[in-house]
């Protein structure tokens, strides 16, 4: 009986990961493929990476797309962190409303978060294009960060800035010794997760892009619209053993680094 | 003393610079411009105080776009959790060297571009995609079935899209768990089914929510996966939205949706904790 | 107590500490030598950890002057005194190996490189943890996170090592072995200990000063001999030599011996070092392992009541005795052989010396 039900959830898991695959299979499988449509297998062809590397467009955009990921993560880290450790010590009235105004970027759906910026920054008269971006993405990334590094803060045992205060500690050196060490894994997994979620942004992108800046989701999303071309299969193909390869080094370094608590 | 109160207050000045500045200003700016008259014309408004933004929403062409949006929020979020939860739950149950695997698994395709991802699903779902060759060939069907360009596609992408952040919401809070409550009520004199709903239940409600928040508000506004798997059938808010603002110029109107968007969006967010008693949005945060 | 009493280190004078409107600590005055093993010891919530983290810097009080080798020192920072804390739950960094955990203290003051290896090493042998410098505190057990907690608290030669509760997270087994070693190593170091604790045994089995604390006040302080022979006051007889209290009108005293009468019977006590008047009702404590039972009274003095209960106890047979006006006595043997049953009528005794008066303060002078 018991035995039933582990198989039956482990079935479950393998099949739900299996669909999840799918998809991501075809798209690996047809960037190999010698035809321009994803139709039919007509034999195995290099030709579109080939194709990809010398597409200038197509890399502009991805170096677009990192450069702003980058950016505004590091924007996001700083502003997130800074103001989740600040706020867990100051006793402002408005805390509690900034907090839920800080959150606003991901609890109402993106397109208003896009129009509203591409207005606002339209009366600000910023220029549209990479600065609009950043300041966009840093926005909806900062409550990822902000909302991890408040969690940790919550969870860090006081006696601990205690301890280091009763063997001789002054508060700023507190703050470099404990609280930050512990706090670093927070704001590294709000920033992983920031710079997916801006990696990825398709809908605040397009409406603070301006004409001639493009990323990466914006150049597939128009290719989508109008013919998708086998290079982007080559290129996402390329993205996926990217991403296989960090995560598998990054699990491979934690692991050899002891976790604690 | 005061200089340290000074320094905290330093810390958090980007965070409300930053909030005052690129969030409420934009909010504050957006409900203003739904009450302005539009002038036609590209980009143009004067600031004429009108309700006639507010009024044209209720013209069943619009009112049926709202609803049609709702629905399509509602079904995929329903769906991601009957989905979703499950999976959460039975992930968190297995092995650790199994959670980190799965944990692994679900990690990479969140990192690839959901662009992409739907991509995948038209290669599939297409007249002569894979999916049909494939029932065509075990003798299923005998003409290809119309799937994409239809509700079932645009659905199939959008519990795709929002099922990683469910299953994230639930796992992290099924883990937290304290499995020995379960056994406690079991020992009382439940049954697997009650001390589910009684203990389980209750103790992830707030992963939950947090999985529901994650689906249903971006639901709402990810037009794109409406356009691209659905063709031009499905007609959502956020495509209303956009199209007002790009190709109909009619800045007002389009502040107007969105501020009405925002409130229903809100006002869920608001029930769903309400009904469930939780306060704080906690899972994957 | 014979020896010479070595200097002050540590002086509490009249401390308060309200937490809003909860009164913590109502005047405490504490004098503390040097080497002295002090233990303050009282139930949960009696004010001994504020206390402790008051003399810590941690938290300041209300009104009164904590001075540290005479030197005023109540709005001093924690990290400006020299005095270190081993935490309840150890607080060790949990990012930081054994080795920089126990250095902490020294990198703080930029001692060199070399000299903290020596320290540390030297620390680590002290408290039995050679060779565990690479360790991090989530891969050791409990008893070797207190070793750390401790040698981290040592390295930096604090005057006062304070000490909260330390043993109260381990098993019985390893809290005897752990008083033992903090014991002798306090001896060895001849540092001074501040030590919390809810366990008299503990407290008696280490101090050299017991101060037994109860709602923010000091009910008594001094050696073990003196808190279990000689308690002032009912509750610290109750407390650390668990005795039982009772009451009775004195009706005659001879020599050094009064006797007392109650409503179950009669009672002898010695009189100590009080004056006591004939006719005045008067509180006694009598520990429960000196108390005898009869089936018929042997003696001139003894009260009466019903076996009510017998259980055994940590080693110990403890029977519980009702008496007629509902109060309880309680009786302690050793090993499990009792010839009384549960319903028995018995008759309670004991020497006049293993009773003494108690609650006296307020009553009459001492003599």
């Amino acid at each position: 009986m018991k035995k039933k039900r582990v198989s039956f959830s482990k079935l479950y898991l393998v099949i739900v990961m299996l669909i999840t695959y799918l998809p991501i299979a075809m798209v690996v499988v047809f960037s190999f493929n010698d035809s321009k449509l994803p139709v039919a297998w007509k034999g195995f062809t290099w030709k579109w990476y080939q194709e990809l590397f010398h597409d200038a467009a197509m890399i502009e955009a991805l170096k677009n797309s990192l450069i702003l990921g980058f950016i505004s993560c590091a924007m996001a880290a700083v502003i997130g962190t800074l103001g989740a450790i600040g706020m867990a010590r100051v006793n402002y009235k408005s805390k509690g409303m900034i907090e839920y105004l800080s959150s606003i970027p991901i609890m109402v759906p993106e397109i208003i978060l896009g129009m509203v910026f591409m207005a606002f920054f339209s009366l600000l008269n910023l220029p549209f294009g990479m600065v609009t971006l950043v300041i966009a993405h840093t926005a909806f990334s900062i409550p990822y960060v902000f909302m991890m590094v408040k969690a940790r803060l919550v969870g860090i045992d006081k006696s601990l800035e205690e301890a280091a205060r009763d063997l001789g500690a002054s508060p700023s050196r507190i703050f470099w010794d404990i609280t930050l060490p512990l706090i670093l894994p927070a704001v590294a997994s709000g920033c992983l997760l920031a710079f997916a979620m801006s990696f990825d942004d398709v809908v605040i992108s397009i409406f603070v892009n301006g004409p001639r800046m493009s990323t990466l989701p914006i150049k597939v999303y128009t290719q989508m619209k109008t013919g998708v071309t086998p290079e982007i299969n080559a290129l996402c193909t390329i993205i996926l053993i990217v991403v296989v390869l960090v995560l598998l080094v990054s699990s491979f370094f934690r692991r050899g680094k002891k976790e604690y608590k | 003393m005061k200089n340290k109160k000074n320094l905290w207050g330093l810390c958090v000045m980007p965070l409300y610079f930053f909030t005052l500045l690129f969030i409420l200003g934009p909010m504050i700016y957006m409900v203003a411009v739904s009450f302005a008259k539009n002038n036609g014309g590209a980009y143009g408004f004067t600031w004429n105080f009108t309700l006639n933004n507010y009024t044209k929403i209720g013209d069943p062409i619009y009112l049926q776009c709202f609803i049609q949006s709702f629905k399509l929020a509602f079904a995929t979020t329903i769906l991601v959790v009957l989905i979703g939860y499950p999976f959460g739950y039975f992930m968190a149950k297995l092995s650790p060297k199994g959670k980190k695997i799965m944990m692994f698994l679900i990690m990479v395709p969140f990192w690839t571009s959901s662009l992409i991802r739907l991509y995948g699903w038209i290669i599939i779902l297409q007249v002569k995609g894979v999916l049909n060759t494939a029932l065509k060939a075990i003798g299923l069907i005998d003409k290809p079935l119309k799937i994409l360009y239809s509700y079932p596609a645009v659905l199939i992408g959008m519990i795709y899209a929002l099922l990683p952040f469910m299953i994230l919401a639930v796992y992290s809070s099924v883990e937290k768990m304290d499995w020995s409550l379960v056994e406690a009520s079991r020992d009382l004199g439940a049954s697997p089914a009650a001390a589910f709903v009684t203990v389980t239940l209750k103790l992830t409600l707030p992963g939950l929510l947090t999985g529901v928040i994650l689906t249903f508000v971006p639901s709402m506004g990810l037009f794109f996966i409406a356009d691209i798997l659905g063709g031009n059938k499905i007609v959502l808010v956020g495509s209303l939205i956009q199209d007002q603002l790009t190709r109909g110029s009619n800045w007002p109107f389009a502040a107007a949706l969105a501020v009405i968007l925002t409130i229903l969006t809100s006002l869920m967010i608001y029930l769903y904790r309400r009904i469930t008693h939780v306060k704080d949005l906690e899972g994957i945060f | 107590m014979m020896e010479q009493k070595k200097p002050v280190v540590l002086e509490l004078k009249n401390i308060t500490k309200n937490f809003g409107d909860t009164e913590v600590l109502r005047g405490i005055d504490l004098t503390v030598h040097e080497g002295q093993f002090v233990t303050l010891l009282g139930s949960s919530g009696c004010g001994k950890t504020t206390t402790l983290r008051i003399i810590a810097g941690l938290e300041y009080p209300n009104d009164g002057e904590v001075l540290l080798e005479g030197k005023p020192v109540k709005n001093l920072a924690p990290e400006k005194r020299n005095v270190n804390t081993v935490f309840q739950n150890y607080a060790l960094f949990p990012h930081m190996n054994v080795y920089n955990n126990i250095a902490y203290g020294l990198k703080l003051k930029k001692v060199s490189k070399s000299e903290t290896k020596e320290r540390v090493t030297k620390m680590l042998s002290l408290v039995q943890l050679d060779g565990f410098e690479k360790r991090m505190p989530s891969e050791m057990s409990g008893g070797q996170r207190q070793r750390v907690a401790i040698a981290r608290a040592l390295i930096n030669n604090p005057k006062v090592l304070l000490l909260d509760e330390p043993l109260g997270a381990l098993d019985l087994q390893l809290r005897r072995q752990m008083q033992y070693e903090l014991k002798k190593l306090q001896k060895k170091l001849g540092i001074t200990f501040i030590y919390i604790t809810h366990d008299q045994e503990e407290a008696i089995n280490m101090s050299d000063v017991i101060v037994v604390m109860r709602d923010g006040k000091f009910e008594q302080a001094g050696s073990p001999t003196e808190i279990y022979d000689h308690p002032k006051t009912s509750y610290v007889a109750s407390f650390v030599g668990s005795a039982n209290i009772l009451r009775g009108t004195v009706t005659s005293i001879k020599e050094d011996t009064a006797i007392l009468s109650g409503s179950c019977g009669t009672m002898a006590c010695k009189t100590e070092q009080y004056e006591i008047k004939e006719g005045s009702s008067y509180t006694l404590a009598v520990r429960s392992e000196s108390i005898s039972v009869w089936r018929e009274a042997k003696a001139e003095q003894y009260i009466t009541g019903t076996i009510t209960e017998k259980s055994f106890v940590g080693g110990m047979l403890r029977i519980v005795v009702t008496l007629e006006d509902r109060s309880e006595v309680v009786i302690t043997r050793q090993g499990i052989n009792f010839f009384y049953d549960i319903g028995e009528k018995v008759c309670l005794e004991w020497a006049a010396q293993d009773a003494v008066f108690v609650d006296m303060e307020g009553k009459q002078d001492e003599k």
